[in-house]
């Protein structure tokens, strides 16, 4: 049967909209998590540890997140664990997102001036104390822009998940475009949803950096 | 008793040595300016004093705290040792009076108020009061050092040490800085400055000591050692930057 594209089939869209929202959310959270691991192995001073979490993350950013997809999608029933399209999304990106995510914040953390740190301790803080009201705080203003910067290339990346079948915004798009025959009209209006999702995460963290006092 | 004493310290980076046995002793109440060529090893004596630098040989007594003893409480020491550095090194992400509060409550264990009102009148004592709530890039770079100087008397240090803070300064903001030091002076607090304020060594200093090439060359009332130099490296000295 071959219809228009009308307005109920945008809601459509904007239904699979959350799919895409909670993909990304949880590749946001989970990546953030083990991202934070990562940072933290990647600048403690364990050499082991460092070349160990060197080696995951070139492993990680030097191949692409669609076999990364496929690895885990179709990778983990050899093993006996069935997956479905949803898990295998989740971990995937999660993992993905780790690895920039600890590269981004190791660079923050690092990217302090050494400064900081001896004016921190010429007044008797603790290292402890440096790290948490000194140092950290300033990291976390240095990371917000390559961080939202990373976010909006996950929320966009989740596309990827529809090549494992997973129903997001994209695969919804396909379905509808094959549904309605009217492809164009479709995809820009997916395209406007992620604009309108990445658009107001830049302006999110334009808001936060002067709101912050972000050193210059 | 000296406050500050310095046994034969010999510092290195790597197999460059910056300190070639330094001695010397710094009586309470007493202002010691430290002149010298770049590379001469002012700031890094400084840096010794509070432990920023470890040292290779010698030994550092301040206030009756040994500070090169294995096991040195280094953040205790810092405590009672102020230090103003060239580049003000305000903490960016706070504004003035909590850039003041931090080791307030931190170290100090002060209650919030307490630490405001600490804040509130260190700040009055260097002249902005009124910029108690401003950030530190809203300021410039003598309002900056001035704040970092209030900041660290807030802890009420035995000390002050003072690396060239007036060098990163433009001009006319020189003035400014150097007037919340004299009025320091006046106070009685003991300081050590590494400055290249000739005529400010002179005026407010009590000691003047010449480094030269990691070892301390001359040192003698600021006065006399700066009108009449004793070597020929001070005389050099002195007349290449008074020209």
């Amino acid at each position: 049967m071959i219809r228009e594209f009308a307005l109920a089939d945008f809601g459509y869209l904007l239904l699979a909209t959350r799919w895409t929202i909670l993909l990304a959310l949880t590749a946001m959270l989970g990546g953030g998590f083990l991202g934070l691991v990562v940072a933290i192995c990647r600048v403690l001073p364990i050499r082991p540890l460092n070349w160990l979490t060197v080696g995951y993350i070139n492993l990680i950013q030097g191949t692409p997140l669609l076999g990364q997809l496929f690895v885990f999608f179709f990778g983990l029933p050899l093993f006996g664990l069935s997956v479905d399209a949803w898990t295998a999304a989740a971990l995937a990106m999660s993992i993905y997102a780790s690895a920039f995510f600890g590269e981004i914040w190791r660079g923050s953390l690092q990217s302090v001036p050494l400064r900081q740190w001896e004016a921190g301790a010429s007044l008797g803080l603790t290292y402890r104390q440096r790290l948490a009201y000194v140092i950290i705080p300033q990291a976390v203003r240095i990371s917000i822009p390559p961080t939202v910067g990373f976010i909006v290339q996950l929320v966009k990346n989740t596309s990827l998940a529809a090549l494992i079948g997973f129903i997001e915004l994209t695969r919804a798009s396909q379905i509808m475009a094959a549904a309605t025959f009217a492809p164009l009209q479709v995809y820009l209006a997916a395209a406007g949803i992620y604009f309108v999702i990445c658009f107001g995460l830049s302006h999110v963290s334009q808001l936060l950096e002067r709101r912050l006092h972000v050193a210059r | 008793m000296s406050l500050v004493s310095l046994e034969n310290v010999v510092k290195r980076f790597g197999s460059l040595e910056v300190l070639k046995g330094v001695s010397l002793e710094v009586d309470k109440g007493e202002i010691v300016a430290v002149i010298g060529r770049s590379g001469s090893g002012k700031s890094t004596m400084l840096r010794c004093i509070n432990a920023l630098e470890p040292v290779q040989a010698g030994r550092i007594m301040v206030d009756g705290i040994e500070v090169t003893a294995p096991g040195a409480d280094h953040n205790k020491l810092r405590a009672r040792v102020g230090m103003v550095f060239q580049s003000y090194n305000l903490f960016p992400h706070l504004n003035v009076e909590r850039n003041v509060k931090l080791a307030l409550k931190l170290v100090r264990r002060m209650s919030d108020a307490e630490a405001s009102e600490v804040a509130r009148r260190m700040v009055a004592k260097v002249g902005l009061e009124d910029k108690l709530l401003a950030y530190p890039d809203e300021l410039s770079g003598g309002q900056q050092q001035r704040v970092a100087i209030a900041r660290s008397l807030a802890m009420q240090p035995t000390i002050m040490l003072f690396d060239e803070i007036t060098s990163a300064l433009d001009p006319e903001l020189v003035g400014e800085v150097l007037k919340v030091l004299e009025e320091l002076a006046e106070e009685g607090m003991t300081m050590m400055l590494v400055t290249h304020e000739m005529h400010f060594a002179r005026t407010v200093a009590d000691r003047v000591v010449f480094m030269h090439e990691g070892r301390i060359h001359e040192e003698g009332p600021a006065e006399q050692i700066l009108r009449e130099p004793g070597t020929a490296e001070l005389r050099n000295f002195l007349s290449a930057v008074l020209h």
